[in-house]
């Protein structure tokens, strides 16, 4: 395949057939390897389109200041295209997060201010709004709220998944700003209404959690429930041991997310009616590189997990 | 009967500093309001007027109850229901 420059090359991802994880021949669970992506993850698409329709918009000339709350893959992507448009790039990030991350993100040129780790990404995105909102002349583009985020996956991964699965029955993806299942969901649901949406949801340790009050809590505004049916909370043990059984029995090396997506996935293959067909799509967001220093692939499952305790693992 | 209820750590104050508690009732809004019986003030954190308050999550068995009925969820002898508040979505 032959492009002009990198960013042409963005999208088009490959999906594979897990056949050794598949129930049979009627259930089948299928892979979208988002990791063959210009900085190796999902989130190239929302950056993308996100930068695009700014510029657009004219919020953007040679030179601003775009500010994010991320805590990785946003930030790198964002990272590459700040540094190709010729803008500068501040990530708002929790303490905690893994090696790999902060390393990327400077290599890219992007600064990094770390938000405390009680708190998670919620108080990442209280940090950034508040610094937003002191320096009018940066630009956030706020992948929680911004629909470029969710129209990047309308417009790219919900036709590209249609395109090569068009007896998709389940779509199964991480929820985190939501956009991936907001737009892909919202795609494959029109144009192919009997599908399952299903959202598959990290649960953190306490920490994470940590919050002086229940009403202090955040849905991103791209949330749309209606979009989805049915939503998974995955512990770090299961995708932990999922993650493991995804490198072990079919040879993806892929990030923790993807342990989680493949762990509800299981669920849904199990779930499915004998005698009806069921071709579930599974979005793997990243590969696994950047959760090599958090231990998750070496030493026993229960020295992994203790290591993943407290951090953002997914 | 008992049905697992595990609790997050800023409604602890309501269940003087249980992680877990146990409850009972046929569905999810039977079992909140046994719980309140015994843990005063605690089903007033997670529901409101219009049902389960925004900033909570529930899942029954590891799945968001707001998809398998909200506060009219059956729930059964043997379950797991898990509270949690609302957060951002981890590392994005």
């Amino acid at each position: 395949m032959r492009y002009d420059s990198l960013l042409d090359s963005l999208g088009g991802t490959p999906l594979v057939g897990l056949p050794r994880l598949s129930p049979g021949p009627d259930v089948r669970l299928w892979a979208k390897l988002e990791d063959r992506n210009p900085t190796g993850s999902v989130k190239d698409r929302p950056a993308f389109y996100m930068v695009a329709a700014a510029e657009k918009a004219g919020l953007l000339a040679p030179g601003a200041t775009i500010l994010e709350p991320t805590s990785g893959n946003t930030g790198i992507s964002l990272a590459m295209v700040a540094k190709l448009r010729g803008y500068r790039l501040i990530c708002v990030m929790p303490e905690n997060t893994s090696a790999e991350r902060r390393q990327l993100l400077e290599a890219y040129g992007a600064s990094i201010i770390s938000s405390p780790a009680a708190g998670g990404s919620n108080e990442a995105v209280r940090v950034a709004k508040d610094l937003a909102a002191r320096n009018p002349d940066w630009v956030m583009l706020y992948q929680y709220g911004n629909e470029g985020n969710a129209l990047a996956h309308y417009e790219g991964t919900g036709p590209e998944l249609l395109a090569d699965l068009p007896e998709i029955t389940h779509f199964v993806a991480g929820l985190g700003t939501t956009g991936t299942l907001m737009g892909a969901g919202r795609y494959l649901r029109e144009h192919r209404p009997q599908v399952q949406v299903i959202a598959a949801e990290p649960r953190y340790g306490e920490l994470v959690y940590g919050l002086r009050n229940i009403d202090e809590g955040f849905v991103p505004e791209l949330y749309d429930e209606s979009v989805l049916t049915g939503r998974f909370s995955v512990s770090a043990p299961d995708a932990l041991r999922r993650t493991r059984q995804l490198l072990e029995t079919e040879g993806i090396f892929a990030g923790i997310s993807s342990g989680c997506v493949l762990h509800a996935g299981l669920a849904l293959a199990e779930k499915a009616q004998a005698g009806q067909r069921a071709d579930i799509a599974l979005l793997i967001a990243d590969a696994g590189w950047k959760y090599l220093s958090t231990g998750a692939y070496g030493g026993t499952l229960e020295e992994a997990q203790a290591r993943l305790e407290g951090q953002l693992w997914a | 009967m008992a049905i697992e209820v595990r609790i997050p750590t800023v409604l602890r104050t309501y269940t003087g500093g249980a992680k877990s508690v146990e409850g009972s009732g046929g569905t999810l809004d039977e079992l909140f309001s046994d719980l309140d019986a015994r843990h005063g003030g605690l089903r007033e954190r997670l529901v409101d007027n219009a049902g389960l308050r925004r900033f909570v999550n529930v899942y029954l068995n590891d799945e968001d109850v707001r998809f398998l009925g909200g506060l009219g969820a059956p729930v059964r002898d043997g379950d797991t229901v898990t509270v949690l508040p609302a957060v951002a979505g981890g590392a994005r």
